[in-house]
């Protein structure tokens, strides 16, 4: 019990008495204050980009390779949805009407939101050691057998235990620290490489990503990851107790979790 | 206790003054070295002005990536076009012997040019991506006259800031400030591939940014006017683009 969490002490903050307030709030919080800010302004950020993002992208639902692209070329893919300019050929009877205006202007100032908050947090998350304590997984929860058991549990629906309350395991750290380390810098990378402005300050931002259009590929595929890694964040929550790690992530305290019967 | 939270409110205080004075400061500075936005206002104004502010730091001087004659697209793709007004047609008829393009505003001799004029001038061309906000883009060789050129014959006053344009096209104008309208690469088109510039990509004049989206690179160019402020244009936000919630700055 040397990790002791609030999530440790149901039983007896239940009991009320034997447990002041005040012995309780003396417990290191399960989130500090700034990741907890920076979880949220992040999040309402992603939810921004990802719905203009989307509005963009039915403006031209063609994808390329290589550094030009237009409807008079051969795609990549195409996705079977239809589009919000005559120009596309989708087979679809109509057009969806053009909203690029605000999806663009508002894409654009929540990534500014999302890069300043990002940065904030990385600072703060190596000042703090917090990647190097909470984020960065020991050998033992490297090996085959911590990973395997971790992946299974959830698919199982087996509830983490009251311990995993404080502390990640292997393999949430691992993504953690994908999707930090990798799929951010990879989705700013490959945003700005789409700006001709920035591209005409850094040609190499866009030549090692294999040219334009290339870029606005790997920004959709990753952005496809992203969204897949929030589908599963939202679903380990729920299967972990909703309300008490939400809450958690908003009070920084882990409350005392309902137990179905 | 009671000293702990006075110290708190102390510090607390200082620090949102200073801050507070830091933004007012920070945004008087960006003003001066014009690096605000004329569609500043409203809610995207932050994002708006984040973007052009921090790229025009970055961005000033830098050129557009130029390719090799071989990766020019074999087919180029001209966006729909609004249907063509009468008078374009009947110059468009006359093989746009007629086509004027006047410059006025703050220069010193306001002047009316046409295509043979801006012809005889030094020309340059430049094999740049035209990329459109929808996420489509094509390379091409672009042929014009620099706008700067153009800009230095007429003369212009030194407080000028940005070069309003204006097309034949109902309600279609634009403006970009002096780093773009001086900027080597910013041309006054009239030629593509090797060819006549075509009516559908803009011909007979068409505005020519590689650094900003299509949508900034207007067709039909009739009219430049010079000026130090964009509040006497329309709305006053810069471009009947962003009247109609398109960025001013297509940078990105």
């Amino acid at each position: 019990m040397a990790t002791l969490g609030s999530a440790q002490l149901p039983a007896e903050a239940s009991v009320g008495s034997r447990v002041s307030p005040a012995q309780v709030t003396k417990l290191a919080p399960r989130h500090s204050g700034l990741v907890r800010v920076t979880h949220w302004i992040t999040a309402l950020s992603f939810f921004a980009l990802l719905l203009t993002g989307i509005e963009i992208l039915i403006s031209h639902p063609r994808f390329y390779w290589g550094e030009t692209g237009t409807v008079l070329t051969k795609p990549l893919f195409q996705l079977p949805i239809p589009a919000s300019r005559r120009s596309v050929p989708t087979g679809y009877g109509y057009v969806l009407p053009d909203q690029n205006g605000w999806s663009r202007a508002l894409h654009f100032e929540a990534a500014w939101i999302a890069v300043l908050t990002g940065l904030l947090y990385v600072i703060f998350g190596l000042v703090t050691r917090h990647f190097r304590k909470d984020l960065v997984p020991s050998k033992a929860d490297l090996s085959w057998r911590a990973l395997l058991t971790s992946f299974a549990k959830p698919l199982r629906l087996e509830r983490p235990s009251a311990a995993e309350a404080s502390s990640y395991n292997g393999l949430q750290r691992l993504t953690y620290l994908i999707v930090i380390f990798v799929l951010f810098p990879l989705v700013i990378w490959s945003g700005l490489a789409m700006s001709l402005a920035f591209a005409s300050a850094f040609p190499w931002s866009v030549t090692l990503l294999g040219g334009r259009q290339s870029a606005r590929t790997i920004h959709f595929f990753v952005s496809l990851a992203l969204v897949l890694f929030l589908f599963v964040h939202v679903a380990m929550v729920c299967l972990a107790g909703f309300w008490s790690r939400t809450g958690a992530m908003i009070t920084g305290r882990v409350g005392p979790r309902k137990e179905h019967t | 206790m009671i000293n702990l939270s006075r110290r708190k409110l102390i510090v607390t205080g200082l620090a949102a003054t200073a801050g507070a004075s830091g933004l007012a400061v920070a945004a008087r500075l960006a003003q001066k070295y014009g690096l605000v936005p004329p569609d500043h206002g409203g809610i995207y104004g932050l994002g708006e002005s984040l973007t052009y502010g921090s790229q025009r730091l970055l961005t000033r001087h830098s050129l557009a990536r130029e390719f090799p004659r071989s990766r020019i697209s074999p087919r180029p793709f001209p966006n729909a076009l609004d249907p063509l007004t009468e008078e374009f047609k009947r110059l468009q008829a006359g093989g746009f012997a007629g086509w004027r393009l006047s410059i006025d505003g703050m220069v010193h001799q306001p002047a009316s040019m046409s295509i043979a004029d801006l012809k005889s001038y030094p020309s340059r061309s430049h094999i740049t991506e035209l990329a459109c906000e929808e996420g489509w883009s094509y390379i091409a060789e672009w042929i014009g006259v620099p706008l700067s050129y153009v800009l230095q014959h007429v003369g212009v006053r030194p407080q000028a800031r940005y070069v309003v344009y204006v097309s034949m096209e109902p309600n279609t104008w634009d403006s970009i400030d002096m780093a773009d309208a001086l900027h080597p690469q910013t041309l006054l088109c009239y030629g593509i591939n090797g060819s006549e510039l075509p009516v559908p990509h803009g011909g007979p004049l068409r505005m020519r940014l590689p650094r900003q989206c299509g949508y900034k690179n207007i067709k039909f160019i009739t009219r430049l006017t010079v000026t130090d402020s964009l509040k006497g244009f329309g709305k006053g936000v810069g471009s009947a683009a962003s009247e109609a919630g398109y960025a001013w700055y297509a940078g990105i």
